[in-house]
């Protein structure tokens, strides 16, 4: 009790000669209430050392654990609720007091339990407003638990773009060896650019040091991660649908073990095999985006849910997230493009490498008998235009073909771009294939109009304005080549001066796209963020 | 009898020449740089001035102009063989306006004398002399000592323009531009980034050259010039050609490379002897491509999408773009 009154001191004779000031003597109820206050107080403090000694071992900066040094308003950044409740508590005992509403004078221990908490979601409201108005927002309670309300101050870099950081590293590894999951070395010399971020060598792939069978990862996302990491599944629609149907594959053959709940194990569960897959090939956008999805969808999941009804439910979040965001969305954006006219006649369309949302406006556009040409402009080392070049012509569109670095030459034929991407980022930047920025220049430099189709699940929260800080560095062997019989690239690990670099997403600016093409309508470049917010709302 | 036998040694020379360059040309045969070209040319004209039968200036002119008419018909993309054939005409011009003793000064055509000497000059070279032989000889002598030191000529300004630790960026292969980052990198450390420039990929064997001089070097492919641009502080290029309007003649992927640079702002420099300026104009936009046989794009075997694609834009040498600003024109010594 002594040492609760340390703490309560202040805050008590605060209170004591408020009340005071007020004229009243403090009335029996008040009085049972300090009591309480007290016993809580003193609950309060156990319960914080308990988890104080528990956060010293996570990572998170340690703010402040000596709770009786610190006042609230010197507090910056609180990041750990109850280690801020006990010094704050008797300063928000009397603001609250208004609030709490059915103040009996005899209570349970479920009600102090809810009023405790009530003061703490008032305590934080009143942080975040950073005045003395606390009391009307306690009533606003959240359902989670209070220390995730105050993380978003703190970013958390994601892991693939800060390879040149040992102690990043180190974590990884401790991470996969948890999750029993082979860590990825790294291959080749790296362009000292480039020195953050990872580059593979497809010849080692990571499934050679899995063992067989392995017990940790599921036979679908094995093959998944092979398929992504030799590029025989590529493009980002193409990675998402898979990614989904080995999810799915997942789900049905998943089994709740006994004592756990499905929405919580099953999370847990898909965990290692999103680890392997990054390590495999790192994640796309819209990968995240889908997962961001399951996994929400998993944890809402009601708890007194039987497992095949979950199970089913599930399965058909996930087939109905392929429908709308994917396919329909595809057909949506084609029916967007031709019906307003942009897919004339007589129009000479470009495209860069292998897009599949591309590829299908052009199919939709000619059977629809729109007569126009098209152009497909390819690069190496992926040369993935040949891909796009073998459907179209499939259909029977006529087609040219030439290198990226003939473009400038074919440009004033061409009446239009269209461009697909990868993703579309919160300011306004298409991050897509390496070359795309490339074709949109030299575009611009010629007035031909640059569309981008995308569709929504593609928008990104991220930020981007160069292709340095955040990429993919495909295996620098691909660049190798023999021409005339020659290889001159042969020996360049060798050479200590000679460095590769095979870039795989390259990002455009706004300025150079005049418009992009999404299921929700044409808009420019720049309402991104919009579109986003929108979505947010929404969910 | 001598003058037979030089002959037609000398047309067996012309002969050799021409089907050179015609196989030069398009890829099959040893590429050769525009250094040789322009080398083997002047040799050859030398050749045909101390072996050609001739007696006045006159006739040495008109020699040279139908066997250049000829030189330049079997590879017009080659123009250094159409420079190297001016700069002989003007050095006989020279010889023969300096053997008749006019003055330096008078021999130039003022303005004033365009206006007022009314029609064309009278001369017509028809006069001979003697040592007009000897004297046009010695001049292309001088005039391939000049050839044989312009890349080093070029390549001891490089420490003016290349400072430390700076990001240069190139594209394709040339031997003006290896030499000239070569020298500075004898004192200065600095990073080149080539670009391979498919589907040839002589900038494969340029980063090779450059990485054993010690050089940092990195390959990238041509999709890629955009998205490292931001990086570099100076392009520096060789060309084929330089145009009477400052434009460039130059490998594929130049324009790009150029339009890159602008956006970025980054100073491009074009590394050029003087024998690759040219008084051609360029009309039209596409006067001036050289196509080669798609076959490097898009082989045979992909014989199914072959047959119906249309393949023939394969041009290797890209556009003038004189539009665009081209901070400095090394090589003007």
């Amino acid at each position: 009790m002594a040492d609760s009154g340390v703490i309560d001191g202040p805050g008590r004779k605060d209170e004591i000669e408020r009340a005071k000031s007020e004229g009243k003597d403090l009335t029996k109820e008040e009085k049972q209430r300090l009591r309480k206050e007290k016993k809580q107080q003193k609950k309060i403090k156990e319960k914080k050392d308990d988890k104080a000694s528990q956060e010293n071992e996570k990572e998170k900066k340690p703010v402040t654990s000596a709770a009786p040094a610190s006042q609230p308003p010197t507090q910056p950044t609180v990041q750990k609720a109850p280690s801020a409740v006990p010094a704050t508590a008797p300063v928000s005992v009397p603001a609250s007091e208004a609030s709490v509403p059915a103040d009996k004078p005899t209570k349970t221990k479920a009600e102090l339990k809810a009023e405790r908490r009530a003061r703490q979601e008032a305590e934080r409201a009143s942080k975040q407003t950073k005045k003395g108005e606390t009391g009307q927002q306690a009533a606003t309670s959240k359902p989670k638990a209070p220390p995730s309300d105050l993380q978003p101050v703190v970013k958390r870099l994601p892991e693939h773009i800060q390879v040149d950081n040992p102690d990043v590293l180190k974590k990884l590894a401790k991470k996969l060896e948890r999750q029993q999951i082979p860590l990825r070395s790294d291959y080749g010399y790296k362009v000292s650019l480039f020195s953050h971020l990872h580059q593979y060598s497809r010849k080692a792939p990571l499934t050679q040091q899995l063992s067989i069978p392995s017990t940790v990862i599921h036979p679908a996302i094995v093959r998944l991660g092979l398929q992504y990491s030799h590029g025989i599944v590529a493009g980002s629609n193409a990675r998402s649908v898979a990614l989904l149907h080995a999810f799915k594959q997942v789900i049905r053959d998943y089994t709740t073990p006994q004592n756990e709940e499905l929405s919580r194990d099953l999370v847990n569960k898909l965990k290692p095999y999103i680890s392997f897959l990054n390590q495999c090939r790192p994640l796309s956008a819209s990968m995240g985006n889908a997962i961001k999805y399951i996994k929400k969808e998993i944890s809402n999941i009601p708890s007194n849910c039987k497992e095949d009804e979950a199970k089913n439910k599930l399965l058909n979040c996930i087939e109905s997230y392929i429908n709308e965001k994917i396919i329909l969305a595809g057909v949506a954006i084609a029916k967007c493009a031709i019906e307003k006219q942009k897919i004339s006649d007589g129009d000479v369309i470009l495209v860069y490498g292998c897009s599949s949302l591309v590829n299908h406006i052009l199919c939709k556009a000619f059977e629809k008998n729109r007569k126009f040409r098209v152009i497909v402009v390819d690069s190496r080392p992926r040369l993935e235009g040949k891909e796009a070049l073998r459907r179209l012509v499939q259909k029977g569109i006529s087609c040219t073909y030439v290198l990226i670095s003939a473009v400038s030459y074919i440009l004033p034929e061409v009446s239009k771009v269209f461009l697909g991407a990868h993703a579309l980022l919160a300011n306004g930047y298409v991050m897509s294939r390496v070359g795309t920025s490339q074709i949109a220049l030299v575009a611009k430099a010629f007035n031909v109009p640059v569309l981008v189709c995308c569709e929504t699940y593609k928008f990104c929260d991220r930020v981007q304005t160069d292709s340095f800080v955040s990429n993919e560095l495909d295996d620098p062997d691909d660049l190798i080549v023999t021409r005339k019989g020659t290889t001159p690239l042969e020996g360049w690990e060798n050479e200590s001066s000679l460095g590769l670099l095979n870039l795989v997403y390259d990002v455009t600016p706004p300025d150079f796209v005049d418009l992009v093409i999404t299921e929700l309508g044409m808009i420019p470049c720049t309402s991104v963020p919009v579109v986003l917010r929108v979505k947010n709302v929404d969910q | 009898m001598p003058g037979p036998y030089k002959e037609t040694d000398l047309t067996e020379r012309v002969e050799a020449f021409l089907s050179d360059l015609k196989r030069g040309g398009t890829g099959a045969g040893p590429l050769r740089g525009s250094a040789e070209t322009a080398r083997e040319t002047t040799a050859l004209l030398r050749k045909i001035t101390a072996q050609a039968r001739w007696s006045s200036a006159g006739d040495l002119m008109e020699i040279i102009r139908k066997d250049g008419r000829r030189m330049t018909a079997a590879q017009p993309s080659e123009t250094t063989v159409g420079n190297m054939i001016r700069r002989v005409l003007k050095i006989i011009r020279e010889e023969y306006a300096r053997s008749r003793g006019s003055s330096e000064e008078a021999d130039q055509e003022s303005l004033h004398k365009l206006l007022t000497s009314g029609g064309l000059s009278e001369e017509n070279f028809r006069q001979p002399f003697a040592l007009l032989k000897s004297n046009v000889i010695e001049a292309i002598n001088e005039l391939l000592t000049e050839l044989e030191g312009t890349t080093d000529n070029i390549a001891m300004q490089a420490l003016e323009h290349i400072h430390s630790n700076e990001v240069i960026m190139t594209i394709g292969r040339s031997r003006t531009v290896e030499a000239f980052l070569k020298d500075a990198a004898r004192k200065r450390k600095f990073h080149v980034i080539v670009a391979e420039c498919a589907p040839f990929c002589q900038g494969h064997e340029m980063a090779t050259n450059l990485s054993k001089a010690g050089i940092e070097t990195t390959v990238i492919t041509d999709a890629a010039i955009f998205a490292v641009m931001s990086r570099v502080n100076k392009v520096i290029i060789g060309t084929q050609t330089v145009l009477a309007n400052g434009g460039l003649r130059a490998i594929n992927g130049t324009h790009t490379l150029a339009l890159a640079a602008k956006h970025h702002s980054t100073p491009l420099i074009v590394c050029a002897p003087m024998f690759k300026l040219s008084p051609q104009f360029p009309n039209e936009e596409d006067t001036f491509h050289k196509f080669v046989s798609p076959h490097e794009v898009l082989p045979f075997t992909e014989g199914n999408i072959c047959n119906k694609t249309d393949l023939n834009h394969v041009p290797t040498f890209g556009k003038s773009f004189s539009d665009l600003d081209i901070s400095s024109l090394s090589g003007f010594f």
